[in-house]
């Protein structure tokens, strides 16, 4: 399903990091670092929670926005039963529609508040995403300071968090359309790949999403999928070419393999995941350049594996989705 | 979208496993950690005037020791994923993995969290190394006479 919007618009971004990410080739464009994983509070889990309650205060002062001009808060994490998202919203103080679509919940995220402002239901929609390595790693495997050793397909959470505040005020930057993802299943089941999880459901989105359309890739200056890493980005080049003859090897990056240095980085193995991990190269990345008119138009395409780790030793399928948002720059 | 063209991408594009590098490296280190062991077991019997048995006790405590210090200062998981089976095999990756257990889930209480959650990864081997134990001693028992 294509949406498209006339009247929505990104009036501002914000980010806020952990070592691993600072330590990567975005560096200098992220708002705010921390060189140590616990970001001055007691435990991972409250770390994560500061880590989007700070990412919506620089947003709103960069804006120079008071809370209570917020009309609507809209926020996911993958802490368990996004927790991060409840303390926030507790600050925010907005009324809260709280997602889950794992990595690709900033893209559910933005399409659900950009709906709500097309409606006219409200002015303006904050957005917020996190994750935190450790957390992830404490819920989805094994104690952080356990050395187990991991195959080279497996993808490292990203920690930080990112907001942004669609408004139907006009900017630089337009949300110009949206394409809603189905739940997709490749009969994938290892989790330390999760690339091959989700290039299905990437594959699917894009695929969908330019047929709607009646455009092509050339038409974008840039596509990026939100976490496929290293293995799932060669997987959707060679599979657009085989099966669509859809060319993706000029235009095409992925956010993961964007977020860290893959040759010295060595530990975050194919790429960064997480739901902050696409939004934190759309955000710290992408909208400068399309500022600064190195990019027009660009289709964002956050992706998730839709699993929990009690059904993976059950031996179920993981299944994927991806939701595709394009932006254009509109003088 | 077709699942058997797509399977057949992802099989081309998974990464090879270094199976021979992992096995060279695990076995020095493995080596090492004997000559470690051995060499504490020498250190002890001899310095102590103790027996070897009793200096074996010494020895394992000595490592478990090690291993745990290491776990709770934060590099040995690096240590341990690099070396792999080399540390994860001997004792030093049964203490490696109660102790981060332990530390992970210490924020969560002495009773509810480090309590509950301390064997997470080493009950597995606790268990089923009680369980291999039972049988091969019943097979000790009867079958060889008790020797």
């Amino acid at each position: 399903m294509t949406i498209k919007y006339n009247n929505v618009y990104l009036d501002g971004v914000s980010t806020v990091v952990g070592p691993y990410e600072h330590n990567g080739p975005l560096t200098r464009r992220f708002d705010r670092y921390y060189d140590d994983m616990y970001m001055h509070e007691d435990s991972f889990e409250d770390a994560e929670i500061h880590l989007m309650k700070e990412s919506v205060d620089i947003l709103l002062d960069k804006l120079n926005k008071k809370k209570k001009e917020v009309n609507l808060f809209v926020a996911g994490d993958l802490q368990n039963q996004i927790t991060s998202a409840s303390f926030t919203a507790k600050d925010v103080k907005a009324p809260f529609i709280g997602i889950y679509s794992a990595c690709a919940t900033n893209g559910e995220g933005l399409i659900l508040g950009a709906n709500m402002i097309d409606k006219r239901l409200v002015n303006n929609t904050l957005v917020s995403v996190s994750s935190h390595n450790m957390v992830s790693e404490r819920q989805f495997r094994n104690p952080t300071e356990y050395g187990a050793p991991r195959p080279e397909s497996a993808t490292f959470t990203a920690t930080g968090g990112a907001s942004s505040l669609l408004t139907n005020k006009k900017t630089e930057i337009k949300i110009e359309s949206a394409t809603l993802g189905r739940v997709i299943d490749m009969e994938q089941i290892d989790p330390n790949n999760m690339g091959a999880c989700m290039a299905g459901a990437a594959i699917d989105t894009i695929y969908n999403h330019l047929k709607d359309s009646k455009r092509t890739p050339d038409y974008y200056d840039l596509i990026i999928t939100g976490d496929l890493g290293k293995y799932g980005k060669e997987i959707l080049i060679e599979y657009m070419k085989k099966d669509y003859n859809l060319d993706f090897t000029k235009n095409y990056n992925d956010c993961g393999v964007m977020l860290y240095d893959l040759k010295s980085q060595k530990e975050v193995g194919a790429g960064g995941s997480g739901p902050v991990c696409s939004a934190l190269v759309l955000y710290g990345d992408i909208i400068p350049r399309m500022k600064n008119g190195e990019l027009k138009k660009v289709l964002y395409v956050p992706t998730g594996a839709l699993f929990n780790p009690t059904l993976v030793f059950q031996k179920k399928n993981i299944l994927s989705i991806a939701h595709a948002i394009s932006l254009e720059v509109v003088k | 979208m077709e699942r058997k063209l797509y399977n057949k991408i992802v099989m081309n594009h998974k990464p090879k496993e270094h199976r021979m590098k992992n096995a060279i490296i695990s076995f020095v280190v493995g080596g090492l950690m004997g000559i470690l062991g051995h060499f504490l077991l020498n250190l002890y019997s001899y310095y102590l005037n103790i027996s070897t048995s009793d200096a074996a006790v010494f020895m394992i405590i000595t490592l478990i020791f090690l291993s745990s210090l290491f776990t709770a200062l934060g590099f040995f998981d690096k240590l341990v994923n690099f070396c792999r089976c080399g540390l994860i095999i001997p004792i030093s990756g049964f203490a490696h993995s109660m102790t981060s257990s332990a530390i992970e889930f210490k924020r969560e209480g002495y009773v509810t969290g480090l309590g509950a959650n301390i064997f997470k990864l080493a009950g597995t081997v606790i268990l089923y190394g009680i369980v291999s134990a039972y049988i091969f001693g019943i097979i000790r028992y009867f079958v060889l006479g008790g020797i």
